[in-house]
């Protein structure tokens, strides 16, 4: 058998592109795909889904069409096309190995290093043998190819069933159309939100009279989103779904599945069983093949040179696997390496005329790659970095130069950008009073690393010491590069510490100061609920808060009661180290958190060496403790008011508002259920409301309505292809016009409040309904409406809605402006969380 | 920085000045105490010096509307009556003016029970069968159904919240309408007769209720009570006759449910009924008020 000249895994956009354009240069190749059609990520999107092609100013080289259209079409095109290019196309068919056949490649081992759930780890040596590669397929048929094109995305492979009857044919891992079933004993495994939502979707009509079972193997539903828990135990208390908790599936039988549950083994009728228990991420089948990732992080993505190729010599990685989630760039990235492949090397990337722009404006005639070099070697944290790498960084950054004396940024400006210098120097304000107090940065280092570490605001103005040329390295940048090369995660780890100690201590510290308390700091992640500190321990450590936040508690007459609450880039433990004695209260994160953990010895020293670092320390220390006391005076004589306030500032930290910068809360002492906030919201946003008032939890008569807390790290912004979400001039959260609409963000808010719809059409004036009753007045208008006064309504495209905080709007939110009675408030949590809130439990 | 909210690519920039957030009102206080009470101490002061200046001036032949206090205080009441109107329009534009609505409705409460002292005032208690007499009635029916607005807005709330928990309206009907689905299916082996009570249960059940329910808040002729009641009484006969009917006790079960969900769902209703009610009287003789203060003033410069 002669090899194949490319054989290609995985026919999704980048795949497909790749093997249309091998047939069209009429090299030989074979496209492989484990389903039974093409391009599988694509085929499970909604039916009609509207697939959009961002970004536009990026040509598509590929020889297949492609432009934004419903996925039936896109589908269409693409399944016509493969046809008439002539590409050898084999479906069903699931690579799961590719190992060389030719001689040990001397000195390529690769060391893979699998961490077990219970700490320990196991070193596998794989050593990389020379091409061709033999592909083994699931049915244990092989195939040859002299080089591998890996396009296999990043949806994995579902978990499957493990039980005896696990490979029956009712038993699924997937529901496209939950109303196809009927009058059926259904079971669906796994309590995340895909089992729980395909759940929910069979007993929604009763008329299809499915008899639905849940089964979840824990106790609780630590996974799923609140909102989908709720709605999972109406659905129960209804009566329309049961719940299994603690039970696992031992064996499924035909018509039958039997489980072990708390109560010992329960066999019952049942004819489909649909498992969602996640799915596997492909990388440990990419690393058997040899392709090494670049560090052990979850986001990190394969190492490969500028011609896609990887550590493994013949095997290239394209389009989601390598980090470009978009079709556009897949579709170009197929097209790119098969040139390569072919030879031709000198191919320039199709992105060229966007960086070119982005270099455009700036001193010195260099090329694009030329650039690109440039930067890598000047600025300490890129030196890490492939070309490859660097250019895909470059889409998510932008360079400019500073004139001296220009801001960069001020203080109190949000901002979660990194900059790095790559010539000139910046000067740094470090004391809000006196401008002409600086401490200056040099070229090679970075600064605006606090925004993105904390997600808070900016602690000082910088400005530009002499003309400068700054890299500004966007969030999503920033962490993909954290996870891509880990020194420059360690040098990030590195600074932001040194400089938040000199931050927060101020008082005339120089970096040089720190050096041996710096030396003893560690950092650690902390779970949400984790106690840092514990009233009464012996102890003098220091905490520095990085990110997340935390809270204060003392026990007092047996019970626990909240005393503050701490933000990031905030400090606890000094009173131990100034003090000495045991501690005075429980410190405990309200969010996952990262906190720096300074032993007090050194920290004693420095303090000793530093009497007015001492006195800011007291000072604060001051206020705290008698704050603590004016709580504790009060706990004598007003204890249900305590008591009320430590209720209520629980409940907040419980419903996730310490990972908040701005709260939407009703007052339902206050609140005359109006409604009047959520036609506010849609009246102000395209007619479409961004808040749910009714829904969302309560605790003594306080609300916590379903809308946007603008997170200090935005889980919604973790999985956005077209990276559509930012955080805006004002800290709000807001998604742009890029969006495609495909529901990642919808999934990843853990709190639910973005929905996908649609714009509807523009309402006629107000005047004509208040006078006349014409038009759907004020608020959202009905579907119905929409559908009647726009032609085309029925086939937008829905888009991802989220509240952006009504940036830009005088006065604030409109939901507070509108709210007739002062029920509704928009606070940040240490706005809210503070003794104030003892008043309002007085009242 | 000149450029500083240059975008790339369309996008907003995320460097830059410290743009300030627009100043808002993060203040936790409801309307009556907006600001401290402002509205309510300027609604004092002008009553004070109103009652003041008509204490100390003596106008002959006596005080009435025809006076240059009477002039002012007229023209002082008609344009807050006006304004106060103009609620109703600004509360349903909100547009991108900053105006707070919670402020507006403070200012509307407190001037709009200044108008008390200014109105009676303005009439120098000249009360007569006139259309002048009958615009100072309408004025005080709107004030009074207003306050009653208030005292409704200060412990209707509250219940509201309590009879809710979490549960949201939507949730309220739809627990209704899956308990009706599972006595519906509950009631198929059942004989004719038992599932003729369920049938009265489905069918004959109102949430809301006819008015004359919904006003005393008895609901004991009500589809669903009554089916509870008739087939309370048959468990209990089974259970006497010592054959106890396992369907039967299901089906009472899951109408002692439905009642609960529906005695739920009417006090929601109910609350937020009288939330609004009020306004039922507040605003369509805010109308006639107006177009009684039309004809005062109207009759005022042509007949006076
Ligand atoms: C709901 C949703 C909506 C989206 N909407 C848009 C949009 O509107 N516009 C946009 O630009 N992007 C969108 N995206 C992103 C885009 O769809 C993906 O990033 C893109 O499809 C990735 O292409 P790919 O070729 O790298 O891999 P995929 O499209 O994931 O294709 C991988 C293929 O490989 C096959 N495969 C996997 N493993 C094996 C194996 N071992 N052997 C053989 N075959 C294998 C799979 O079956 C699959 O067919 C969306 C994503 C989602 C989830
Ligand atoms: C002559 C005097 C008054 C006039 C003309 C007047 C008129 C109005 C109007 C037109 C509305 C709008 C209703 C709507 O559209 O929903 C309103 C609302 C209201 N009024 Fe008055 N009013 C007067 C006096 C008062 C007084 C004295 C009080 C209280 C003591 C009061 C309390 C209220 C309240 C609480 C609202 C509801 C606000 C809201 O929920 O948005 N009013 N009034
Ligand atoms: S959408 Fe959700 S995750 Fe994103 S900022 Fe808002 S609350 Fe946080
Ligand atoms: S904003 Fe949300 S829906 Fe839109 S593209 Fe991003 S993740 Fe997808």
């Amino acid at each position: 058998m002669t090899p194949y000249r490319i054989a290609i895994v995985g026919s999704g956009p980048a795949g497909l592109s790749a093997a249309a354009h091998a047939a069209r240069l009429g090299l030989s190749h074979v496209l492989l795909e484990k389903t039974d059609h093409l391009s599988d990520t694509i085929f499970k999107y909604q039916k009609g889904k509207h697939v959009m092609a961002t970004p536009s100013q990026l040509v598509l080289r590929s020889p297949l069409d492609f432009e934004a259209g419903k996925r039936e079409m896109v589908l269409g095109t693409w399944n016509e096309q493969t046809a008439a290019a002539g590409v050898n196309v084999r479906i069903r068919a699931e690579v799961t190995a590719i190992t060389g056949t030719g001689d040990p490649i001397p000195g390529s081992v690769m060391k893979l290093v699998k961490r077990k759930r219970d700490g320990t780890s196991e070193t596998q040596d794989i050593q990389r043998l020379a091409p061709p590669y033999r592909l083994t397929l699931a049915d244990g048929e092989t195939i040859l190819a002299d080089t591998v094109i890996l396009a296999i995305g990043t949806q994995g492979n579902p978990n499957l069933m493990a039980c005896p009857g696990g490979d029956l044919p009712h038993v699924q891992y997937q529901l496209d159309d939950p109303s196809e079933y009927t009058d059926e004993h259904i079971f669906v495994i796994g309590g995340g939100d895909a089992g729980i939502e395909n759940a929910l979707g069979l007993a929604a009509d009763p008329a299809q009279n499915n008899k639905v079972t849940l089964v979840n193997r824990s106790a609780e539903f630590a996974q799923a989103k609140d909102a989908n828990v709720k709605a999972l135990m109406a659905a129960r208390d209804a009566g329309r779904i049961s719940i299994m908790t603690q039970s696992t599936t031992r064996t499924i039988e035909q018509g039958w599945i039997t489980l072990d549950t708390a109560e010992g083994e329960v066999r019952a009728p049942c004819d489909r069983v649909i498992a969602r228990m996640g799915s596997a991420p492909p990388r440990s089948f990419v690393e058997q093949c040899g392709v090494e990732f670049a560090s052990n992080d979850r986001l990190a993505f394969p190492k490969l040179s500028a011609t896609f190729e990887s550590t493994a010599p013949g095997i290239y990685v394209v389009g989601a696997l390598a980090g470009y989630p978009l079709i556009k760039h897949c579709m170009n990235q197929g097209h790119d390496v098969v040139e390569f492949i072919n030879g031709n090397l000198d191919l320039r990337p199709a992105d060229e005329p966007i960086l070119e722009a982005k270099f455009t404006g700036l001193p010195g005639a260099r090329s694009v790659a030329d650039w690109l070099e440039y930067l890598r070697s000047s600025v300490s944290i890129l030196s890490g970095m492939s070309s490859l790498q660097m250019r895909e960084f470059m889409l998510d950054s932008s360079v400019r130069l500073y004139r001296m004396g220009e801001v960069i940024f001020e203080r109190n400006a949000p901002g979660s950008s990194l900059f790095g210098i790559a010539e000139g120097q910046v000067l740094v304000e470090v004391n809000p009073a006196d401008p002409s107090v600086t401490v200056p940065i040099g070229a090679g280092s970075i600064f605006g690393e606090v925004g993105l570490i904390s997600g808070r605001r900016r602690g000082a103005t910088i400005r530009a010491g002499s003309d400068c040329i700054l890299v500004e390295i966007s969030r999503t940048a920033a962490l993909k590069l954290m996870s891509q090369v880990p020194s420059a995660a360690r040098e990030i780890t590195r600074i932001t510490t040194t400089r938040s100690l000199l931050q927060i201590f101020k008082s005339g510290l120089a970096a040089e100061d720190l050096a041996e308390v710096i030396a003893a700091a560690t950092v650690e992640t902390i779970r949400a609920g984790q106690a840092i500190i514990r009233e009464g321990d012996t102890g003098d450590d220091i905490f520095i808060i990085r990110s997340g936040s935390m809270v204060v508690e003392k026990l007092i007459g047996g019970k626990p009661v909240f005393l503050n609450y701490v933000p990031a880039g905030s400090y606890v433990g000094e009173m131990g180290v100034i003090s000495g004695g045991p501690r005075t209260a429980t410190v405990r994160a309200a969010v996952k958190a990262d906190v720096i953990r300074i032993p007090g010895e050194p920290f004693r020293a420095l303090l000793a060496s530093r009497p007015q670092l001492l006195d800011t320390l007291r000072a604060e220390m001051a206020n705290r403790t008698a704050m603590n006391n004016f709580i504790e005076s009060k706990k004598d004589s007003f204890s249900g008011v305590v008591d009320l306030y430590t209720g209520v500032a629980n409940f907040l930290v419980e419903q996730g508002v310490g990972e908040a910068t701005d709260v939407l809360l009703i007052d339902e002492k206050l609140c005359v259920g109006c409604d009047n906030c959520e036609k506010a919201c849609a009246d102000t946003h395209d007619g479409l409301s961004r808040l749910d008032r009714e829904a969302g939890r309560t605790y003594a008569h306080l609300h916590v309505p379903t809308s946007c807390r603008h997170c200090e790290h935005p889980h919604c912004m973790a999985d956005c292809p077209p990276n559509a979400i930012h955080r805006g001039p004002t800290g709000e959260v807001y998604i742009d016009e890029t969006c495609i609409g495909c529901g990642n963000c919808q999934r990843n808010c853990p709190y639910g409040v973005i929905r996908m719809d649609k714009v509807p059409p523009k309402k006629p004036w107000l005047l004509g309904w208040f006078l006349f009753g014409s038009g759907p007045g004020p608020g959202e208008p009905p579907a119905r409406w929409a559908k009647k006064h726009d032609p085309a309504y029925a086939e937008k495209a829905k888009k991802a809605i989220k509240c952006d905080m009504c940036a830009g709007q005088d006065g604030g939110p409109a939901c507070v402006r509108a709210c007739p009675t002062g029920a509704a408030i928009r606070v940040s949590p240490e706005q809210f969380l503070s003794v104030a809130l003892m008043g309002r439990e007085e009242r | 920085m000149a450029d500083a909210d240059k975008t790339d690519g369309g996008r907003r920039a995320m460097t830059g000045k410290a743009v300030a957030r627009a100043p808002r009102d993060i203040a936790h206080e409801g309307f009556l105490t907006h600001r401290g009470g402002r509205w309510a101490k300027i609604a004092a002061e002008l009553c004070v010096a109103a009652l003041a200046i008509y204490v100390m001036t003596d106008p002959t032949p006596r005080h009435n509307g025809g006076t240059w206090l009477g002039y002012t205080l007229g023209s002082i009441g008609a344009g807050l009556i006006i304004w106060l109107s103009l609620l109703g329009v600004r509360k349903r534009v909100i547009g991108s003016k900053p105006f707070s609505l919670k402020g507006w409705t403070s200012a509307h409460v407190w001037l709009g029970l200044s108008l008390i002292v200014i109105g009676t005032l303005h009439s120098g208690f000249q009360f007569g069968w006139n259309v002048h007499t009958l615009t100072w009635a309408l004025m005080m029916i709107v004030i009074l159904s207003g306050l009653w607005g208030v005292s409704l807005y200060a412990t209707v709330p509250e219940k509201l919240s309590a009879n809710r928990g979490e549960v949201t309206q939507a949730q309220m009907l739809e627990a209704i309408r899956t308990l009706d689905r599972q006595l519906g299916t509950a009631a198929q082996p059942l004989e004719a007769d038992d599932a003729a009570l369920v049938r009265m249960s489905l069918e004959e059940t109102r949430i809301a209720g006819s008015p004359r329910q919904r006003l005393s808040g008895r609901y004991a002729d009500d589809g669903n009570a009554r089916a509870l009641a008739a087939i309370s009484e048959r468990v209990m006969a089974t259970m006497r006759a010592g054959r106890p009917d396992e369907r039967l006790q299901q089906i009472r079960f899951l109408l002692e449910r439905k009642e609960a969900a529906l005695a739920q769902a009417r006090r929601h209703i109910a609350l937020k009924a009288q939330l609004e009610l009020w306004l039922y009287i507040h605003v369509p003789v805010t109308v006639a008020l107006l177009a009684a203060l039309v004809a005062h003033i109207l009759s005022v410069f042509l007949y006076w």
